[in-house]
């Protein structure tokens, strides 16, 4: 190095530059953190709710505490609605979730994965497919209280026809949640069937099959661990889905758990959101352990879609 | 010595019916035929869906302005919501308030916030780390909805109670601030997911060079990369408002439904989706103009969002770097 002036220019802010770097690593991890510590900390809080209804037990009886947990989940499935917090549950939400995660499965499913599979094997490449394809990924970005809208119009009232409005019937609900996951379920099977190799296609319809046949026999069961992995987890948004089911006249209040596809019905979510708005601190035990029981019910979903997926990505 | 007879022979007699190497059977031809009328109904749904959309929300709204005889630019540029009063006031402008206010706030929050554990992920995180924290970020995302705004309700207005009541703040229990911060929380993964996506598609190449030249990780990071991906992070953050916008059960447990204009962050405010929630639980009958105007303000919820989704696909594919 000769000359301190130019050997200046060349290495300009050192100690700034050498200092700027770790200062803003970290503050990059904290802000990652910050998700992860949400997280933990609503698991905590909506944990520590749920149990501050029972008797006061050590900070640390951990055995004391899961017990107690155990038995206010158990009161909480079998309970019906009550406006006296020791005794309210989740009985018909949970019945009616469930009656509406089947029939939206059996809507949604089929509708969505035929629509993948038509715009991804059959329809040709142009302007109206990519018309298409622009439409179906802005409906993902409508609003869930917009499609409560449609299911209130369409489905409830069915526009103030009488003989086929559904009214505020668990059918309804249905529809609609599958309207929402239409979307989702589209793109999800479209991806699933891209990564299925060209010369499996190829392969079959030199052999002589038909597109029909290529399609139904190879193409589908190929992308189906990839299909069924997104249509769970639309499933499982549909399932915490709260706002489109208060439109489309998921009840307030509602004492007998549905029997049938037209019986009036309400949701889990909507029963979490009933309490939680109650004034009164005591149904705080009652919100958080539905949140509980929710939050159990969406994980269940997600594992099973995870291990869904690791089995097909350690066959491949 | 004759060669052993093959049944592919053309001399042969033609094989019985249901040979498999027969044709196509009766059903199977059926099948070809109706499966894919069939399968184009079904992409058929997603285009009437829109439609469907469309014309509910437009008849409807028709139908609010002739009943509450109210102009669409009263409606628009009216400061007072006030449907029980008489003459009833239909004015937007209070929940287009309360909307911006909470996607504003919630914006502030989660874009520093998702952008930075987007590169953390992408350019900083050891392999392990990625591993851990990419699949809680999605837990996070698949959270409900309505646990957020319970945390509100629960933790965030609590809390901001014990923080700021002892300053001489006046916190009311439904506040547009711990809208905010549950809302920011919401969107976060969102963010974070979709930037760190299009930050770890940038070539290698690019940060070869930038440290060939000297750079450190940081300017490698903020100079090199974030530039490179800007499109798509820009694409994710007009996502994630279109998403704070469009929220419904955070905020209307948050932030509650006093439809007001105010600058205080710590009173009630009530956004475009909450009124619509609101109008369907409360008691308007089916038909009234109060009923109505859910669709009006659906109309311009579902115009907002729809304009801001575009906007997001445009900025991804009109300022998309190409690299080969």
């Amino acid at each position: 190095m000769s000359g301190g002036a130019s050997a200046d220019h060349f290495r300009p802010h050192r100690r700034l530059r050498t200092l700027a770097g770790p200062i803003f690593g970290a503050a990059c991890l904290l802000a990652t953190l910050t998700g992860v510590v949400v997280l933990a900390v609503l698991m905590l809080a909506i944990v520590a709710a749920a149990l501050s209804g029972g008797p006061e037990a050590g900070a640390f009886d951990v055995g004391g505490a899961a017990r107690e947990l155990a038995s206010l989940l158990g009161r909480l499935v079998s309970g019906r609605q009550s406006s006296d917090p020791a005794r309210a549950g989740y009985h018909a939400g949970v019945v009616s979730s469930l009656w509406l995660l089947g029939l939206t499965a059996a809507i949604g499913i089929p509708a969505g994965v035929g629509a993948g599979v038509f715009l991804e094997e059959y329809m040709p490449a142009g302007r109206l497919r990519r018309i298409i394809q622009t439409n179906i990924a802005n409906l993902a970005g409508v609003p869930s209280v917009v499609y409560g809208i449609l299911g209130l119009a369409l489905f409830v009232r069915a526009f103030g026809v009488p003989g086929l409005a559904l009214g505020p019937s668990l059918l309804a609900g249905a529809l609609t949640l599958s309207l929402l996951i239409l979307p989702t379920i589209v793109i999800t099977t479209q991806e699933a069937l891209r990564t299925v190799p060209p010369s499996l296609r190829q392969a079959a319809l030199a052999l002589g099959a038909t597109r029909w046949q290529v399609v139904s026999g190879h193409v589908l069961p190929a992308a189906l661990p990839g299909i069924m992995t997104g249509t769970i987890l639309g499933l499982s948004r549909a399932i915490g889905e709260t706002a489109p089911l208060l439109m489309v006249g998921a009840a307030g209040s509602l004492l007998r758990a549905p029997r049938g596809p037209l019986d009036r019905y309400t949701a889990l979510p909507v029963e979490i959101y009933n309490y939680a708005k109650e004034p009164d601190r005591a149904f705080q035990p009652v919100a958080a352990g539905g949140i509980l029981i929710l939050v159990a019910l969406l994980l269940t979903m997600n594992a099973v879609a995870i291990v869904i997926r690791n089995r097909f990505r350690r066959r491949r | 010595m004759p060669a052993p007879p093959t049944t592919l022979n053309p001399t042969d007699p033609p094989p019985p019916a249901d040979d498999p190497w027969g044709g196509q059977s009766r059903a199977s031809a059926v099948a070809e035929v109706v499966a894919p009328v069939l399968l184009a109904l079904c992409g058929l749904v997603t285009v009437l869906t829109t439609l469907g959309i469309l014309l509910v929300l437009t008849v409807q709204s028709v139908q609010f302005f002739l009943k509450a005889q109210v102009g669409v630019g009263d409606f628009l540029l009216g400061a007072v919501l006030k449907p029980e009063a008489s003459p009833p006031k239909f004015g937007i402008l209070p929940l287009a308030w309360g909307t911006f206010l909470v996607a504003f706030g919630a914006s502030c929050i989660a874009l520093p916030i998702g952008l930075m554990s987007a590169i953390y992920l992408s350019e900083y995180a050891p392999r392990a780390v990625r591993a851990v924290l990419k699949p809680a970020l999605e837990l996070l995302a698949g959270v409900p909805t309505i646990v957020y705004g319970y945390l509100a309700l629960l933790l965030v207005t609590p809390v901001l109670k014990a923080v700021l009541e002892p300053l001489g703040f006046r916190v009311d229990q439904f506040n547009a601030l711990s809208a905010c911060i549950v809302v920011g929380v919401m969107i976060v993964p969102l963010v974070s997911s979709l930037s760190e996506d299009v930050l770890s598609a940038v070539p290698l190449g690019l940060r070869e060079a930038a440290y060939g030249l000297g750079a450190t990780k940081f300017e490698v990071s903020t100079r090199v990369v974030l530039p490179a991906g800007l499109s798509g992070v820009a694409a994710s953050f007009i996502l994630a408002v279109s998403r704070a916008v469009g929220e419904t059960m955070a905020v209307v447990l948050a932030a509650g439904t006093m439809p007001q204009i105010t600058a205080n962050p710590l009173t009630s405010v009530e956004t475009m989706t909450t009124y619509i929630v609101q109008v369907v639980g409360g008691e308007a009958s089916y038909g009234s103009a109060k009923y109505l105007s859910l669709f009006a303000v659906g109309l311009a919820l579902f115009a907002i969002t729809l304009t801001l989704n575009i906007l997001s696909n445009l900025v991804l594919r009109r300022y998309r770097e190409v690299y080969q």
